[in-house]
């Protein structure tokens, strides 16, 4: 059984994962702390694999949440390559890939997922990438060639940033999505309009609508055959189709899983003494709320933290508002609160040819807002409307629609 | 090494409660003004990840990155904790003549 001597673990060495072991040591706690990982990297940020990274202005350095030399000072022991092949809850303990057994006092697990593959695809064509992780993102780097023919899979966030990316790398881009818009799963209609008409206007060729028949070639992607028998010859494919989640270890210990690994409140699994954090991790934002994942930036960094605070003994519950970004080329755009993929409330126009659109309930309290506009300009306007959100104080419908009203006055109303 | 005073705007180009981004030869800096008309100036990035701050909002004292939401109080420079842990550099402001003057070393 546990042993109060036992190491606190954490499996998954990703941005939630590394989040998780940093906080624990700047939390005080001075005993064993093991971080388990896939990757040899230390914890990074994956934002900017898809934009700087890849485009080859930023370095892991850049992204990474601390290096090896922080991580041996911290006395945080980074197991990476050594995945974990079983989790038996009931001893406390975990088996490694060498088939040794680690007991833990309490566990994180922050496992992450991995690029959903699409059957389609031949997965071992060497041009067929996909985005999930920095080698990857290099990888990837070293093929977008001046003139080369990418064809993207898939019109989400990886495929739209990597095609901004490709853009300026000098890349020829085809972007197909299934869907009928771009984003379509979380953004609202009047986001997916503007991405499209930016990403035709910065010369990608954008198909919407469109189911793939197969990848042609035997040795290398030659090029993509569409159901309607249209061909698209290419050097270079890109799949971004989303994420799976890396659940089975948890599966298989017999935790209580959905599309994620579940949790309560407090971020505790079903299995004593076992916590989850980040992309895995599926929780209610409300006690009578549907579970739900992110897959965001924002998730992995707070959760990360939440989580270690419980694993310390804390019992606060997890209430952080969700938002994420994307940029696109010089654009950007924000998301705080809950938004529908649906039609907003209210809008505003910005400055500068942006907008703002507010998601409100029946009583005209805030429950979300998303934001289009250059560079980071819309940052402020959504940072303040996560405050209203929090302040919980009906809004005039009229003042949110007027560009002259500050939300700063709002706010403070 | 002496104090150098550049000229950075007029005092009503930098709303109350707010920032705006300063460039000067290959530095860029962030200039604030509080809500009781003081001014100061720290170093442009946030120390995270390189973003420029004067896109971030500013409430009271505090500067949040447009980002990644780390702080700092923009008087001393202190980061506010996680993600942000490296401290913003400060530099000398003053007002003389409605405009606004920065300090940088040459």
């Amino acid at each position: 059984m546990s042993s109060i001597n036992a190491p606190l673990v954490i499996v998954g060495a990703g941005h939630a994962g590394g989040r998780a072991a940093l906080t624990l040591r700047a939390e005080g706690y001075r005993g064993r702390l093991i971080l388990i990982g896939d990757e040899s990297h230390p914890p990074y940020e994956r934002p900017p694999l898809s934009k700087g990274l890849l485009q080859g202005t930023v370095e892991l350095t850049g992204c990474s949440l601390c290096d090896s030399a922080q991580l041996d000072e911290l006395d945080i022991e980074h197991l990476a390559g050594n995945p974990v092949k079983n989790l038996d809850p009931q001893q406390h303990r975990l088996q490694l890939a060498d088939g040794s057994w680690l007991h833990y006092a309490r566990l994180l697990l922050a496992t992450g997922g991995r690029a959903r593959l699409l059957p389609s695809v031949p997965e071992h064509l060497p041009n067929v990438l996909y985005l999930r992780t920095h080698d990857e993102a290099v990888a990837l780097h070293d093929s977008l060639l001046p003139g080369a023919r990418l064809v993207i899979i898939g019109g989400g966030f990886i495929g739209l940033e990597v095609a901004a990316t490709a853009r300026a790398l000098g890349c020829t881009v085809t972007l197909l999505e299934a869907g009928p818009r771009l984003a379509g799963r979380v953004l609202p209609e009047r986001l997916s309009s503007v991405l499209l008409e930016m990403h035709r206007r910065q010369g990608v060729d954008v198909r919407l609508n469109v189911a793939i028949e197969a990848v042609q070639g035997s040795t290398r992607a030659e090029a993509v055959q569409l159901v309607d028998g249209q061909l698209l010859p290419c050097d270079l494919v890109v799949v971004g189709i989303g994420m799976q989640p890396n659940t089975e270890l948890a599966v298989a210990a017999g935790l209580e899983v959905g599309q994620g690994i579940r949790v309560d409140a407090q971020l505790r699994t079903s299995a004593p003494d076992i916590f989850a954090a980040g992309d895995v991790c599926e929780f209610r934002l409300h006690p009578q709320g549907v579970f739900q994942r992110q897959e965001t930036w924002r998730n992995a960094e707070t959760q990360g933290r939440h989580a270690a605070l419980n694993l310390l003994g804390g019992e606060q519950p997890f209430d952080v508002i969700p938002g994420f970004w994307s940029d696109q080329y010089d654009w950007g755009l924000q998301t705080v609160g809950v938004i529908a993929n649906t039609e907003p409330t209210v809008s505003r126009t910005t400055p500068g040819g942006g907008f703002l659109l507010f998601y409100l309930d029946a009583e005209q309290h805030l429950l979300g807002a998303c934001g289009w506009g250059q560079g980071n300009s819309v940052a402020k306007d959504i940072k303040l409307c996560e405050r209203l959100i929090t302040n919980h104080n009906p809004l005039s419908m009229v003042a949110l629609a007027d560009a002259d009203v500050s939300l700063k006055q709002l706010l403070r109303n | 090494m002496t104090d150098q005073w550049i000229d950075v705007c007029a005092v009503g180009e930098i709303n109350e409660e707010d920032v705006i981004r300063f460039d000067h030869g290959p530095h860029t800096y962030a200039v604030y003004r509080s809500a009781d008309d003081e001014f100061f100036a720290t170093a442009g990035l946030c120390t995270h990840e390189s973003i420029h701050l004067a896109d971030g909002l500013v409430m009271e004292h505090v500067i949040e990155c447009p980002k990644h939401n780390g702080r700092f109080d923009y008087r001393s420079g202190k980061a506010l904790g996680a993600p942000v842990c490296v401290n913003l550099k400060t530099y000398p402001v003053r007002v003389e003549a409605g405009r606004v003057l920065l300090a940088i070393t040459v």
